[in-house]
Formats: structure tokens, sequence, C-alpha cells
């Protein structure tokens, strides 16, 4: 029973199908694989096809893809190669800036050091002449004190003489200048 | 038997299950006629033409440009030459490197093919043990070729264990010599069947979709071998480019 139904889903596949695949499927019911009517036909399209693909790929296609790659492989390294050389180069470059900077560094301390130095000099001479011009200034100022305050003694002495002479007159008496100048000298010197 | 095909077909007209998981792989010619004589333009001729249209369009075109930075496509193409390339150096050698462009023909029209018959409707070429076994056997005789060609007589030192005890090496050479002849058999019903069975399963699950009922946990089911079968595709064409390079070792370094 079951092989008469697979017969007959056979028989309607084939019907569907048309004559030829009639033929072919009383050939060989069930696979088309192992229909070996057909098997010359699929060995030479298969064959066709084979050359052909061999041919684009050997003639064209691989030595395409593999230039491509190598040409890839060596741009990449090429790359590389430069951008170590920059690299180097770039190092190069901070080492040189990093000496200049400090070579910089160095002059100007140097210059700040010699500056400060004549500075200094110049200060410390400049103290030095001031304080003599002042030392000087101040003598003198102290000798002319030193007359003045003399003066001013003379000059009180004669005022008080004086004075004492008109007090004297004023009172009635008569005062000798001896015993007036003795007496202010006595009293001054108190 | 022609009263059981009228009762099959009034079954497809009511609706019911049909199955015709098969159908999918007949040959038949693209412009009329009956026969399928070896010049016919069939629907394998058809296929085949796009997987080289296909190739030549991502290897080719997509490559045009040279870029040093490439498009989309040319990175594929490249990813593909780059895979088989190391896949060949790293099995077979070297040496195995002068053969890279057959390998890589194999390799790319099994891919294409394969996922070209995953499109709606396409025909599966890759799905034919016709197809598979010719390039199994031609897989075959070249690596043997080369290796007495290569190695002379010394080739024959592939099938005699030397690290065996010598009361086994016989056997072994036996075996050896057996599994030596079967890889053909291997290589090309390995790639046929995952093809055809992949596609005939995604069929059956159509044909369930008839039912109401069925219907979306069917979709489900297509949509999941579909997405299976985008792996399977892959994954034996890669297999048998892999083999390619593993027997092409042995006809290159023949010691164990």
């Amino acid at each position: 029973m079951a092989t008469e139904t697979h017969e007959a889903v056979g028989e309607g596949l084939a019907d569907a199908m048309g004559v030829a695949a009639h033929e072919a499927a009383d050939a060989a019911p069930g696979m088309p694989q192992l229909d070996f009517s057909t098997f010359g036909n699929q060995i030479f399209w298969l064959l066709v096809t084979l050359v052909v693909i061999y041919f684009v790929l050997s003639r064209i296609a691989l030595p395409r893809i593999g230039a491509v790659l190598a040409e890839r492989q060596g741009t990449i390294t090429n790359d590389i190669a430069k951008a170590e050389e920059l690299k180097a180069k770039a190092v190069e470059a901070e080492d040189a800036y990093n000496k200049a900077l400090a070579e910089a560094r160095a002059e100007a301390g140097r210059i700040i050091a010699e500056t400060k130095a004549e500075m200094q000099a110049d200060l410390d001479a400049a103290v030095a002449k001031a304080d003599a011009e002042i030392a000087v200034k101040v003598a003198e100022g102290e000798k002319v004190i030193a007359g003045i305050r003399e003066n001013a003694l003379v000059s009180v002495k004669d005022v008080a003489t004086e004075t004492t002479a008109a007090i004297v007159a004023a009172m009635g008496g008569a005062a000798d200048e001896k015993t007036v100048s003795a007496a202010i000298a006595a009293r001054m010197k108190g | 038997m022609a009263s059981e095909a009228h009762g099959a077909e009034q079954a497809a007209d009511q609706g019911g299950l049909v199955f015709h998981p098969m159908d999918q792989f007949i040959v038949k010619p693209l412009f009329g006629g009956d026969t399928v004589e070896w010049y016919t333009i069939t629907n394998v001729t058809l296929w085949m033409g796009v997987t080289i249209l296909a190739i030549i369009a991502l290897l080719v075109l997509g490559t045009s440009r040279r870029a040093i930075i490439p498009s989309r496509t040319q990175s594929i193409g490249e990813l593909a030459y780059g895979f088989i390339y190391k896949m060949v150096e790293d099995v077979a050698g070297k040496d195995g490197v002068k053969y890279f462009p057959y390998i890589m023909t194999l390799f790319m029209f099994i891919v294409f093919a394969n996922f070209l018959g995953l499109l709606p409707m396409a025909f599966t070429t890759t799905s034919h043990i016709a197809v598979t076994a010719v390039m199994a056997f031609a897989v075959f005789f070249a690596v043997t070729i080369l290796g007495f060609v290569l190695n002379g007589p010394k080739f024959l030192g592939l099938f005699w264990v030397s690290s065996a005890p010598l009361a086994l090496r016989p056997i072994l050479a036996l075996i050896e010599i057996i599994s030596y002849f079967v890889r053909p058999v291997s290589h090309s019903i390995r790639l046929a069947g995952n093809m055809m069975a992949g596609h005939a399963v995604i069929k059956v699950f159509a044909g369930f979709a008839a039912i109401t009922a069925i219907a979306p946990l069917s979709i489900v089911a297509i949509t999941a071998m579909y997405g299976l079968e985008v792996l399977v595709s892959f994954i034996q064409a890669y297999v048998f480019t892999i083999l390619t390079c593993v027997y092409l070792k042995d006809a290159l370094h023949p010691g164990h």
C-alpha cells in the first residue's frame, strides 16, 4: 500500500512536470540526483564553469588581490617606518629645546647675578659717598651749633649784666660793674 | 495505477498534503525540448552561469578600484582570498601555495553555488552527486598523480605506517589503502548529501504549511532550517576545501 501511494505521488509529480519529467521520473523515481541521463549535461556545464572560474581567478582576480594586499602591506610598513622616524625627530627636537631652555636659564641666572653684583657695588659706593658727605655736613652743623651756643651764652651774660645793672640802678643803688659780673658768673655756674 | 494518480491529484486539488521535496533538483531544459543532451542549456547551465557572474562581481568588479583602503565588496573579496590562501599555506605547507588558484576555484564555486541555491526557486548545482563527484574525483586523481610525480614510489609510503609495529603494518596498509580510495566518495557525497537534505527538509516543512493550524509552526521551522542551511552552505564549502588541502598535503609530504 505504501509503495502504491508513493508511486501515485510520483505519477502526480510526473504529470505536473510534463512528458520529459515523466520519462525522467520513470527512470529514477524519487531522486533526480540518480537520473543518469542528466549526468553528461551537468558534468559538461560543470567543467565549463570551473574552467571559466579558474581563468578568471588565475588571470585577473587573484593577481590583482595579491598585488593590492602586498601594496597595502608595503604602505603600512612604510607608514610605520615614517612614523618612527618622525617620532625620533620629535624626541630630538624636544631634547634640543630642553637643552636650549636650560642654557637660556643658566645665562639668565648669570646675567641676574652679575647685574646684582654691579648694582650692589654701585650702591655700596654711593652709600659710602653719602655717608662721608653726611659726616662732613654733620661736623659742619655741629660746629655752627657750637658757635651759636657760645654766642648765646655770651649774649645771656651781657643781657644779664645789663639787666642786673639796670635793676640795681632802678632800686637806687649804684653797682659797680665788677661786683655785678662776679655775682652773675657765680649764679650761672650754680 | 492511473486511478491512483488521479486520486493523488484530487488530494492536491482539495488542499491536502502534497510533498514534492525532490522536484527542486530536477534537471530540465530551459528553452523547451524534451531531452537533456550533454550540450542542452538547462537550469544547471543557468545557475552555474549565475555562480560565475557572482564570483566575477565579487572578485573582479569588487576589486576593480584596487584601493589601499578597500570598499566593503573589495574587503570581502580580500577576506576570501586571505582565508583560502592561509588555509592552503597552513595545511599544505609553503610549497602547496602554487596550487592555491585551483583550490580557490573549487572553494569559490562551491560556496557561491551553495549560497545561490538558498535563493527561493533557485537550483542548487552542488546538491547533485554528478557535480560533486566530478570535483572530488578531479581532486583525487590530481592529488594521486601529483604524489607519484613529485615523490615517485616513495608516495606509497603514505600507506606504510612506519611508526606502527612491523606486524601491524600490512593490516594498517590495507586500511589506509581502503580509506584512500573511499576519499573521493565521502568527499563528494558529504557535500551533495548536505545540500540536498537541507533543501528537501525545507520543502517538506513547506508542504506542511498547507494545513492552517500548523502553518505558523511550519514557517518557524522553515526559517530555522534556512538559518541552519546558511551555516551548512559555508561549512560544507569550507570542509570540501580543507579536505582538498589535506589531500594535497599528503601528495606533497607523504610521510606520516
